[in-house]
């Protein structure tokens, strides 16, 4: 009860500065856009799609999870910023609740995010994409827990190494893996199978092979709620630890 | 108030390979009355930081002991939060809100609820005169408005207790000023106030009760008044040309009457006696014997740094 009121507490000082500066919410979805605009027209003929819907089908779904992989991980910044204004510290001698602090924070980066996938699809329906209600809430959901899961590592890292020219380098060598191992600009199906062998240990290919599977009204595939369920486990365990972080002394 | 018994804290810092282990604290015995403002006193990098991190929850000490409002540091530090107020030194402000915004979360934060955060909000913006700038962005307060809404932040749950880390430090003469009466009326309401601060004049006129802390250790304790007392005798400063500072240093340190002489540099030297009056006349003829220049003598009551030079030997001024 109190952990959500001061979740409540958190995120809706968060959301207040995101909406006094939606600036940031724009330049976020900036980058996808130009992919979706610049860069998917060539995949009609590159994947051998019947048409360009179909190939839309394929890309949207993996540049959403990229999406939700890259904003969640570089939310740490935000919090250096915090953490050198001394808000963090300010907040740690209340007897606020420590995960809420991560919470808070995180559910403000998932709600931006949905924003952003919003906008994504909107554009994409242009392009003749369609979905199922349904079954784009469930990929909403899916973007949701990898966004919560992406954002909570950042902050945990962004207290551990309190700096920012720690934390870019050290994303970014993260996220360049993971995004190449999880078939988000082409499907893996193309990739050699030594390839396709090591993106299976990467839970990122499996969230994008079950919001494809959403994206083509697959909802009874197997890869949905396997996507689902090691997304959902892995959020988890991240807002669990990136929490302690919170708990942790921290200047 | 407070009471700390051994409250110890080291840290390891890596210097190339090496890993060294650096004690910070090294068993701060403490006691503060309620009601008083209490002033911790030393150098920087003495431990005065830490110890209160320590004692405002937000570092865990290696060992020690400290009961805080009635709550023990190690065993209720959740209940220790609710009871105290904090301060950083570095400020606890964000550019893009305004003091209201800060105000309002900060009270809710202590599990206050909405009406009556708001209602506090307006009676902390009045008393600490913010009420004018309340709903602008904190990004355009001075640095002295600023640090007032972190005062303010500090106490808005009216803690029995309130921390503030150097809180004039960077603040211009007249926004101490200010300060120093803002905490003598939080005093007045029944506050105990624990203040660090490594400015000798601001311990002297604004603490009933000081501790001086070097090296990790608290030195000596008491009232301004007692420490100076301790110190029984008179400091005389004595005015010299540059080139006579050297050969008047070791002319006066073998007088019998000197019992110790700090050199000020090349402005004159510090002489600690027994009795300024009589030893005046005593200086002036072997200074002058000497065929030394004298430019100045005045007798000094001994101050703050004084008493901080004879426990440590060094002078505050300098470290």
């Amino acid at each position: 009860m109190k952990t959500a009121r001061d979740t409540w507490l958190v995120f809706q000082r968060q959301i207040l500065l995101l909406l006094r500066n939606p600036v940031w919410v724009f330049v976020g979805v900036f980058q996808p856009v130009m992919y979706l605009l610049l860069f998917a027209p060539l995949l009609k003929s590159a994947l051998n799609a019947p048409s360009q819907a179909e190939a839309y089908k394929i890309f949207v779904p993996g540049l959403l999870v990229l999406l939700a992989i890259f904003g969640g991980l570089f939310q740490g910044f935000g919090l250096i910023a915090e953490l050198r204004a001394g808000i963090i510290e300010r907040s740690r001698v209340t007897p606020v609740s420590r995960i809420a602090l991560l919470l808070g924070r995180s559910l403000r980066d998932v709600v931006s995010l949905i924003v952003q996938a919003i906008i994504i699809t909107i554009l994409a329906l242009a392009f003749d994409l369609r979905v199922f209600i349904g079954d784009l809430l469930l990929a909403y959901l899916m973007l949701a827990l990898i966004a919560l899961m992406t954002s909570a590592v950042s902050y945990g890292v962004a207290l551990k190494v309190k700096s920012e020219d720690a934390l870019a380098p050290l994303m970014n060598t993260v996220a360049q893996p993971v995004l190449l191992l999880s078939g988000i600009l082409l499907p893996l199906a193309l990739a050699p199978g030594w390839l396709q062998g090591l993106a299976k240990w990467n839970p990122f290919s499996w969230a994008v092979d079950g919001t494809r599977a959403l994206f083509v009204g697959d909802l009874g595939n197997e890869k949905v709620w396997q996507g689902l369920a090691i997304t959902a486990v892995l959020s988890v365990v991240a807002v669990a630890w990136a929490a302690r972080q919170f708990a942790r002394s921290v200047r | 108030m407070i009471e700390t018994r051994g409250l110890r804290k080291s840290y390891r810092s890596r210097v190339g390979r090496e890993t060294r282990t650096v004690d910070a604290v090294r068993g701060v015995d403490l006691k503060v009355a309620e009601g008083e403002i209490f002033g911790f006193l030393g150098p920087n990098g003495a431990g005065k930081t830490t110890t209160l991190r320590m004692l405002a929850t937000l570092i865990e000490p290696d060992g020690g002991e400290a009961v805080i409002a009635g709550a023990d540091l190690r065993k209720a530090p959740a209940e220790v939060r609710r009871r105290i107020g904090y301060v950083a030194q570095g400020g606890s402000t964000w550019d893009e809100s305004t003091a209201r915004e800060e105000l309002v979360l900060h009270a809710r934060m202590y599990g206050i609820g909405k009406a009556d955060a708001q209602a506090r909000t307006v009676r902390a913006l009045e008393a600490f005169q913010l009420t004018e700038y309340a709903d602008r962005k904190c990004k355009t307060y001075s640095g002295g408005q600023r640090r007032r809404v972190e005062i303010a932040l500090g106490i808005i749950h009216e803690p029995k207790i309130v921390f503030l880390d150097e809180p004039t430090t960077g603040l211009d003469p007249q926004s101490r000023a200010y300060m120093w009466d803002e905490i003598r009326r939080l005093r007045a309401e029944g506050m105990t106030v624990f203040i660090t601060t490594h400015y000798l004049d601001e311990a002297d006129a604004l603490c009933d009760r000081i501790a001086i802390m070097d090296h990790g250790e608290v030195v000596v304790e008491g009232t301004p008044a007692d420490l100076k007392r301790e110190i029984s005798g008179d400091v005389l400063v004595v005015g010299l040309d540059p080139d006579a500072v050297e050969p008047a240093n070791s002319l006066l340190a073998d007088e019998p009457y000197v019992r110790k002489v700090e050199s000020g540099g090349d402005s004159g030297l510090r002489l600690y006696v027994d009795e300024g009056a009589t030893a005046i006349p005593w200086i002036l003829r072997r200074v002058d014997g000497a065929g030394l220049k004298l430019r100045s003598i005045e007798l000094q009551r001994p101050s703050l740094d004084d008493v901080f030079l004879t426990k440590t030997g060094r002078s505050l001024r300098e470290s």
